[in-house]
């Protein structure tokens, strides 16, 4: 009986101890609320585009002293919960963050369900939301829905058209034939690409000659890209997760698949794709990119890399980063945490980020990168929706 | 009806009209704990009407669960949502009706494997069909309904469930239903058809499972499969339940108030070190408690009569 005792007083213990650690609030500071996941499917991605630029954002302005209102400087206070990659813990998080931890501004979610899931709270505690790892082809009704909500990112059907672009330019060019194999993630995301694809590629002359998908999670992907093998394709398309992107490219160097042009969709700009598959993946295309070369992205890589100790990927992250940079204008422009002043700074104003100019139309940035392409160890952003700087795309020529 | 009975039913609709008060507070947060109690007392007590007589351990929530989130999705532009609901609540029935049949001839853990692996089984059906015939637009659910009025649906669903619960115990099904779990093989005997009853309790739980999800899918506005089908959400309402003990109809509820409170305070606090915590608490249930707080309950309950007499 003895050592259930103790152990009962260890809980008790344990239990009375959570309940004591409180945030105590300082005069002049701005709290900063942020949720995502740190834990569930979703972490191998939050961890590499979320959490790391909200840290690198946070030291960077508090760093400099804070934000500068008209009351003075203000310094950052970042409360950070894990959404364990459930929407239910999302809502909660938020609830909790705008009722009783009674921060000024909260940080987007991860995740288009999040953003959408939380989107009405945000709106009724009258929080801005900007939106990064959210796509969607409904953003005209979301927006108009929730006025306070920002999209950054881009939209499904641009994803699907940039590529049938770069390979009808190839086509045109005479350099690609229009022989398409196309391939999907059975999951939300793939399948809305590959839906959106499908008439896109059609009305663009392209030929799918292949047109299969695979549930997520498939571990052997071999007779995927096996079978888009024996389609003899010109160029080979894949609306691909994070785990399959990997998979796919792996099978593609074990086969040969000797393609003129191979995408692959989400993670193909992240860093550990690159390093795993070095110069073999030369002249791979991916969504989303960035350009690298502006001494504003050379100065954010090295200050992750640097702060984070992780390199930040070609993608999301820099857009993250920008979406926080905006925020940051937007409360400083104003000079105090009115949020509703800062919602309609962000609707009114263009901002200089990382990423270039943002501005917001109808409550969206339609200016955004949407095709990349791993050029000699690095990943360039090769088509865009009017983004300056886009490298001319390379030819794939082999798996060396 | 006895005096003891009436007194129980008149304890309960105070209980509910009590908790119909929670959106009064005006406190958003309040209210977004109220509406994850609520959810999980419905699946947890449904889950236990099947579970706690006959002790088969189903981990199918999660699947009857999505199935009823998707069937809102795909539905929500076509049909009103009340239809939608029914549609769940019927579509549930009819899905634990068929696995039933397939499955609980099996016992112990084949079941219990089985209906792990049928949440999986649901989601790629689902997504393969969303796959070759589905539009483009991905699922949205977009409707004016708000955290208050999903949280008095589900106390709704919450006064079914115990309504039903109350009938089936005093039912000759519920009878059968504890002689099966005693001994399955003297059930039997006795001329107790031990497939249909197990079959019918099955589907109560599987209809009531899918509700849930339909009454849940305005709330999150995107539907995709990993959030319609969660494994976590069967291991959940499982844990919730044994927290609780399952023997008792409302067994299930000091099970679940606690355990998300915990849940709350740890993920609040600790957010980096959420599963570990849960993990330790876990391992302190059961050391601590390990016939449930119902158990743990009871026993007081003895021991203070018994200091009495």
């Amino acid at each position: 009986m003895k050592r259930r005792t103790i152990l009962k007083l260890a809980a008790a213990t344990a239990l009375a101890g959570t309940m004591a650690f409180g945030g105590a609030q300082a005069a002049d500071t701005i709290k900063i609320g942020a949720s995502a996941p740190k834990t569930g499917p979703l972490a191998g991605g939050s961890t590499v585009t979320h959490w790391p630029n909200i840290k690198l954002w946070v030291e960077q302005v508090n760093a400099r002293g804070g934000l500068q209102l008209k009351s003075g400087k203000a310094k950052l206070e970042l409360v950070e919960y894990d959404d364990q990659t459930n929407p239910g813990e999302a809502i909660k998080n938020i609830q909790r963050m705008a009722t009783q931890d009674k921060v000024d501004f909260i940080i987007a979610p991860y995740g288009t369900a999040f953003n959408l899931a939380t989107a009405p709270i945000f709106d009724k505690y009258g929080y801005p939301q900007i939106a990064v790892s959210a796509i969607s082809d409904q953003i005209p009704e979301l927006t108009k829905r929730y006025p306070r909500l920002f999209f950054t990112l881009g939209t499904t059907t641009a994803f699907a058209q940039a590529v049938a672009d770069i390979l009808v330019q190839m086509k045109n060019d005479g350099k690609i034939g229009s022989k398409v194999a196309m391939v999907n993630v059975a999951d939300a995301f793939g399948i809305e690409l590959a839906a959106a694809a499908r008439p896109i590629f059609k009305k663009a002359g392209l030929d799918v000659v292949y047109d299969k998908s695979y549930p997520l999670g498939t571990q052997d992907l071999s007779p995927i890209v096996k079978g888009a093998k024996a389609s003899n394709p010109d160029s080979f398309v894949a609306w691909s997760y994070p785990p399959d992107t990997f998979g796919l490219t792996q099978q593609a160097i074990i086969q040969n698949l000797d393609v003129k042009a191979f995408y692959t969709a989400v993670a193909t700009c992240f860093p550990a794709y690159g390093g795993k598959f070095g110069s073999k993946v030369n002249g791979n295309l991916g969504a989303g990119g960035i350009n690298p070369d502006t001494p504003a992205m050379q100065a954010y890589a090295a200050a992750h890399k640097k702060i984070t100790g992780k390199d930040a990927d070609g993608w999301a992250s820099a857009t993250t980063y920008a979406s926080l940079e905006i925020l940051e204008q937007a409360i400083e422009g104003v000079g105090s945490a009115d949020r509703d002043a800062v919602t309609d700074y962000i609707k009114n104003n263009t901002f200089k980020t990382v990423m270039g100019d943002v501005t917001f139309k109808n409550q969206n940035n339609d200016v955004f990168w949407t095709v990349g392409q791993w050029q000699n160890g690095k990943y360039y952003g090769v088509a865009s929706t009017g983004r300056p700087g886009e490298k001319p795309v390379q030819l794939k020529s082999g798996w060396n | 009806m006895n005096g003891n009975e009436l007194r129980n039913i008149l304890l309960a609709a105070a209980g509910l009209g009590l908790a119909a008060l929670l959106p009064l507070t005006g406190s958003g947060y309040l209210l977004s704990l109220g509406v994850t109690v609520a959810m999980y007392t419905v699946l947890a007590t449904s889950w236990a009407l099947f579970s706690g007589p006959t002790h088969y351990i189903s981990l199918a929530t999660g699947a009857f669960y999505g199935l009823g989130t998707y069937v809102v999705a795909v539905g929500i532009d076509t049909l009103p949502y009340p239809v939608l609901l029914l549609i769940a609540f019927v579509a549930g029935g009819v899905a634990a009706g068929l696995v039933g049949l397939a499955t609980l001839r099996l016992s112990g853990v084949y079941f219990v494997i089985f209906t792990l692996g049928l949440a999986e089984m649901i989601r790629q059906l689902v997504t393969w069909v969303q796959n070759n015939w589905g539009s483009h637009r991905g699922l949205y659910v977009l409707t004016d309904i708000t955290e208050e009025i999903i949280y008095w649906e589900l106390l709704a669903a919450a006064a079914l469930v115990y309504l039903v619960g109350w009938w089936i115990n005093r039912s000759r099904l519920g009878f059968a239903l504890r002689i099966i779990g005693n001994d399955e093989v003297v059930a039997a005997h006795c001329g107790i058809n031990t497939a249909r009853s197990k079959v019918l309790l099955f589907m109560v739980s599987g209809s009531v499972a899918a509700l849930v999800g339909g009454l849940l899918a305005p709330r999150w506005t995107y539907i995709e499969p990993a959030i319609a089908f969660s494994a976590m959400l069967s291991f959940q309402v499982v844990i919730m339940a044994l927290l609780g003990g399952a023997s008792r109809l409302w067994g299930p509820l000091v099970g679940v108030i606690p355990f998300t409170l915990l849940w709350e305070v740890i993920s609040g606090h600790f957010p980096n070190q959420t599963t570990l915590l849960l993990g330790v608490a876990f391992l302190l249930i059961v050391y601590v408690i390990p016939n449930g707080i119902l158990g743990r309950l009871e026993q007081l309950y003895r021991a203070a009569r018994e200091g009495a007499g």
